[in-house]
C-alpha cells in the first residue's frame, strides 16, 4: 500500500485547503525518510542529534560470529517456520533483528553468546556435531527437552504448577530458549510479515465509528442511547 | 577555554520565559499575541510535529521495534527526547530516598509526551485543608480560574462529557469517541459495583475547531504527535508555532537556563544561559523573568540564583522553594479477558488513549487515607511493538487454545496459533492519585555536583506516607474486583502489602508540582496568588510549581489556566506600569 497516496486522499476529505498544502509540502521534504523505508536498518524515524550518533555506533559492529548467525537463523525458523498463513523468522529478517538488539541492549549479550554455546556443547555430546549441522531430527531432540519451562502462577492466592520440571541439565538451556523465543516473537511479528499474520488492521488514517454491529451482538453488548447521542459521529 | 567570555544580547525584552512545556508556551502564546516582545529559552532542540515524524510509521521502521531507549523511555517512537536519564545532567538522592525525574529537552517539553488527559480541577481541590485538615488551601478557588479553564477548552480543545458532577466540574467539550470493545467490558462491570465511568477528557480533536489544525484520524498515536493534522494538544504545534507566527518572539533553542540575573534592588533583569551547541555563556535582559522550566528546573533556578539580597536563593525569604514536591500517586493491574480469545479483527487504535475513565467516587470521610484517585483503562488490539508475544509459556501454559491444552512454552505452527490466538484479550488499568503536599518532601541543590555546564544539580528527598500507601491499597482492591467482574484474569499488579502494594517510586507518574507554591502568606509561600514572587514583583513562575495541592486530576489543563491568568496580569501590570 502507498501510505502516503492514501493520507492525501483522506487529507482532501477532511483538512481545510491550508493545512492540505502544509501537508503536501511537508510530504515531500521528507522524500529520503521515505525511502529508507525499505532497509530494515535505515533511519526512517525522527531522531534528536544524540540518538543518529548512537545509531551509526550500533549500525557500524557487529556481534555475533557467521557461526552464531547460522545457529540464530535455525533456531528462529523452528521456533517460527513458515505455515499455510505466513513465511518463517529468516523470512522476516528476525537474525538480523536479534543481531542489532543485543548492539542495543547488551544485557542480551552474554545470554546470547553463552546460550548458543551451550547448544553447541548440548549437542556434541549428543550428536558429535554442532547444532547447526545437525539434521533436523536430532535439532529437534534438543529443541524437546529446552523447549517447554515450568511455570508458576497465582489463582486465588495459591501458587499453581504447570508443565513439567527441567530434565538433569537442562535448566540453562531452558532459560535461553526462552530469550531466544522472545526474541524472535518481537521481531517477527514487528516484521511487515508478522503484523500481517496476526491480523493487526490499524495505522491508518480513518473515523472511528464504534465497535462493529455484529461484534456488539457476539458479545452481547450495545451503546446506551447516551453514548449514541453524545459520541461523535463521521 | 582561553576564549570563555560572557556575551550580552543587545536586545531589552519585554518577558524572558525559561521552557516552552504548557505553562511556557501559553505564556508565550499570549504575551506575544498582546504585542510584548519575548524571548523564549529551550534547553532541547527547535520541535515541530509535522517534520519531526514517528506517527504513522510501521514497526520495523524503528530498529529496534519500538522498544525503549534512554533517548526514549516510553518506546522508539515516542515523541519525547529525553526522560529519566540525561546524558550529563544527573540528580542526586538524599539517603535511600527515590524520585524519578522525567525531564524533556526539546520544544514542546513534556506536552510532546503526555497521554492528553485533561482534567479540571473542581471546587473542593482547591481547598483540601478546609475538608480535611492536611496540607493547605490554595490563596485562589475554582471560580476564579473557571473562565480559564473556559477559554482553554475552546483554544486547544477536549472532548468529553457533562456530567453535572460536583468536583469534576463541566466543560466545553467536543463530542467523545464510543467506547471501545473491552472498554464496554470494563464500564459494564465497573458500573455493576457501583464505580462510574464516564467519557475521557482528553485533548485531542474530534472535531474541527479551527483553520490551522485538523480532525482526529483514529491512530491512536498521540504520544508520537500529530503530525497528520495537529489535532492533539502539544505545546509545540499549538501554541508556539502560533507565537512565533505574531513575530513578537525570539526563540533560544539548546540553551540551558543557569541563573536568573537580579539588580541591587533584588528584582529580576535576564537570564543567563550556556548555549549547548558553542558552549559558549549568553545573558538576555528583559522587563520580567517567566520561569516554566518545569516544578524542580524552576524551583533549581530560583536556589542557583543567589545575591546579597536573595541569599537563600531568589526569592526564598520563605525557604519554601523546592519544599511541597509532590507527584500523582501510581499503582497499576493487567490481565486478560478470556472471552475475547480468538476475536475478530478490525481497527480498534481509536484515540491516542482510553475513551472512557472513572473519576474519584467515594467519600475519603469513610476511608483511611485523605485524597482521592481516578482511574485510566488500556486494552485491546495494539499496534504490534517489541515485547510482542514475550513470555508466551505464561499464556499457553494456562489458558486453553482453541479447547486444547498445551505444553507452557513450545515452538512452531502451534506457537503461531497461539500468538493469533491471544492477541488483542489485554485489558489494563492504572490508578492516578492525590498524594499529600508536605514540606520535609523537597528538592534542594546538591552542594557537591555539578551538572555538564558547571550547574549545581537537584538532590531529591522524597518519601509517601501511609495515605499514598493505603490509596494505592484501595485501588489495587477496587482493580480486582473490576476484574473479576468482567472475568478477567490478572497476569501482573496483583500486589501485597510486602509491595506496598505496587505504588510507584515517587516521581514515576511525570506530574511534579508544589516547588514554588503560590499563598497569601510570604512566610509559607513563594508565590502570590497571580504567580508572581512575593519578594521580586517582576519574576513569575507558570509550570506545576505554583501548586498548592494537585487534585486527582493530571495537571496540564491546570497549568495552561493558571499560565493564561498569569500572562493576563502581567499584561494588565504593564499597562499599570507596576511592574
Amino acid at each position: 500500500m502507498d501510505r502516503r497516496k492514501s493520507l492525501k486522499a483522506i487529507a482532501v476529505g477532511t483538512l481545510s485547503a491550508g493545512v492540505l498544502l502544509d501537508a503536501c509540502k511537508s510530504d515531500n521534504k521528507k522524500e529520503p525518510e521515505a525511502k529508507a523505508a525499505e532497509p530494515a536498518s535505515g533511519l526512517t524515524l525522527d531522531r534528536a542529534e544524540e540518538e543518529k550518533k548512537r545509531e551509526q555506533e550500533l549500525m557500524s559492529t557487529t556481534f555475533f560470529t557467521p557461526h552464531e548467525m547460522a545457529t540464530i537463523t535455525v533456531l528462529a525458523d523452528i521456533i517460527i517456520p513458515r505455515d499455510a498463513i505466513s513465511g518463517s523468522a529468516s523470512d522476516a529478517k528476525v537474525p538480523d533483528f536479534i543481531e542489532f538488539m543485543v548492539k542495543d541492549q547488551p544485557e542480551h549479550q552474554v545470554p546470547m553468546r553463552g546460550g548458543l554455546r551451550w547448544l553447541d556443547v548440548e549437542s556434541l555430546k549428543r550428536f558429535e556435531k554442532p547444532f547447526k549441522d545437525c539434521d533436523a531430527k536430532q535439532q529437534i531432540n534438543i529443541v524437546d527437552d529446552i523447549a517447554y519451562p515450568e511455570i508458576t502462577y497465582k489463582e486465588n492466592g495459591k501458587d499453581v504448577k504447570r508443565g513439567k520440571p527441567a530434565k538433569p541439565g537442562m535448566a540453562q538451556g531452558i532459560a535461553f530458549f526462552s530469550l531466544m523465543r522472545d526474541l524472535t516473537t518481537s521481531g517477527f511479528y514487528t516484521s511487515q510479515i508478522g503484523v500481517k499474520d496476526v491480523g493487526y488492521a490499524g495505522n491508518t488514517p480513518n473515523k472511528w465509528n464504534g465497535v462493529p454491529d455484529d461484534v456488539l451482538k457476539q458479545y452481547g453488548l450495545a451503546y446506551t442511547e447516551k453514548e449514541m447521542k453524545e459520541c461523535a459521529k463521521y | 577555554m582561553g576564549d570563555l567570555q560572557v556575551k550580552k544580547n543587545a536586545k531589552q525584552y519585554d518577558a524572558i520565559i525559561v521552557g516552552s512545556g504548557a505553562g511556557g508556551g501559553m505564556a508565550a502564546y499570549v504575551l506575544s499575541h498582546a504585542g510584548l516582545k519575548v524571548c523564549l529559552i529551550e534547553a532541547g532542540p527547535m520541535y515541530d510535529p509535522r517534520t519531526n515524524v514517528t506517527q504513522l510509521k510501521n514497526p520495523w521502521e524503528s530498529p529496534r521495534r519500538g522498544a525503549s531507549t534512554k533517548f526514549r523511555p516510553f518506546g522508539d517512537f515516542d515523541a519525547c527526547y529525553w526522560g529519566w536519564e540525561i546524558d550529563g545532567e544527573p540528580y542526586t538522592h538524599a539517603d535511600d530516598t527515590k524520585w524519578e525525574w522525567w525531564r524533556a529537552r526539546m520544544i514542546g517539553g513534556r506536552t510532546n509526551h503526555w497521554g492528553r488527559i485533561s482534567l479540571r480541577f473542581g471546587p473542593k481541590d482547591f481547598k483540601r485543608r478546609s475538608i480535611d485538615g492536611l496540607g493547605d488551601d490554595w490563596p485562589i478557588g475554582y471560580e476564579d480560574i473557571k473562565p480559564y479553564y473556559d477559554k482553554i477548552d475552546k483554544l486547544i480543545g477536549v472532548f468529553g462529557s457533562n456530567e453535572g458532577l460536583e468536583n469534576d466540574p463541566d466543560g466545553i467539550f467536543l463530542p467523545p469517541p464510543k467506547p471501545r470493545l473491552h472498554e464496554l467490558m470494563i464500564k459494564k462491570a465497573a458500573t455493576s459495583l457501583g464505580i462510574p465511568v464516564i467519557p475521557s477528557r482528553l485533548s485531542i480533536l474530534t472535531k474541527k475547531i479551527n483553520d490551522s489544525r485538523g480532525e482526529c484520524i483514529f491512530c491512536g498515536q498521540c504520544n508520537r504527535a500529530c503530525s497528520y493534522a495537529y489535532a492533539d494538544f502539544s505545546s509545540s504545534s499549538v501554541l508556539i508555532k502560533p507565537a512565533i507566527e505574531t513575530g513578537n518572539i525570539d526563540v533560544i533553542t539548546n540553551a540551558m537556563a543557569r541563573e536568573v540575573l537580579t539588580n541591587k534592588e533584588g528584582l529580576a533583569t535576564g537570564v543567563s544561559y550556556v548555549n549547548k551547541n558553542d558552549m559558549q555563556e549568553y545573558q538576555v535582559m528583559g522587563r520580567t523573568v517567566i520561569l516554566a522550566a518545569s516544578a524542580c528546573e524552576s524551583a533549581r533556578l530560583m536556589l542557583n540564583s543567589k545575591s546579597a539580597r536573595h541569599p537563600n536563593g531568589l526569592a526564598n525569604g520563605s525557604d519554601v522553594v523546592g519544599r511541597y514536591l509532590h507527584d500523582s500517586t501510581g499503582a497499576d493491574m493487567g490481565g486478560v479477558i478470556p472471552e475475547l480469545f480468538d476475536r475478530k479483527r478490525y481497527n480498534e487504535d481509536g484515540v491516542g488513549g482510553a475513551h472512557i475513565y472513572t473519576p474519584w467516587w467515594v467519600d475519603n470521610k469513610k476511608l483511611d487515607f485523605p485524597r482521592g484517585y481516578h482511574i485510566e483503562y488500556w486494552g485491546g488490539f495494539g499496534q504490534p511493538a517489541y515485547g510482542f508475544g514475550r513470555s508466551v509459556e505464561a499464556m499457553n501454559g494456562r489458558f486453553e487454545v482453541k479447547g486444547q491444552q498445551k505444553q507452557p512454552g513450545g515452538y512452531g505452527a502451534s506457537l503461531k496459533e497461539d500468538m493469533r490466538y491471544f492477541y488483542g484479550a489485554r485489558v489494563g488499568m492504572a490508578g492516578r492519585g492525590e498524594a499529600v503536599a508536605k514540606k520535609e518532601n523537597h528538592c534542594e541543590i546538591d552542594p557537591k555536583v555539578v551538572d555538564k555546564y558547571g550547574i549545581p544539580v537537584l538532590r531529591f528527598r522524597v518519601t509517601h506516607s501511609d495515605y499514598e500507601i493505603n490509596q494505592a491499597k484501595h485501588m489495587k482492591e477496587t482493580f480486582r474486583e473490576i476484574m473479576h467482574a468482567m472475568g478477567a484474569i490478572i497476569t501482573f499488579g496483583d500486589d501485597g502489602k510486602d509491595k506496598k502494594y505496587g505504588i510507584h517510586e515517587p516521581g514515576n507518574i511525570i506530574h511534579e508540582a508544589g516547588t514554588v507554591r503560590m499563598g497569601n502568606d510570604p512566610k509559607t509561600s513563594a508565590l502570590n496568588k497571580w504567580c508572581q514572587a512575593h519578594e521580586c514583583k517582576n519574576l513569575f513562575c507558570v509550570d506545576g510549581g505554583p501548586f498548592v495541592s494537585q487534585a486527582d486530576k493530571n495537571i496540564t489543563w491546570t497549568i495552561l489556566a493558571l499560565s493564561m491568568r498569569t500572562s493576563e496580569y502581567i499584561i494588565d501590570e504593564m499597562k499599570k506600569r507596576n511592574i
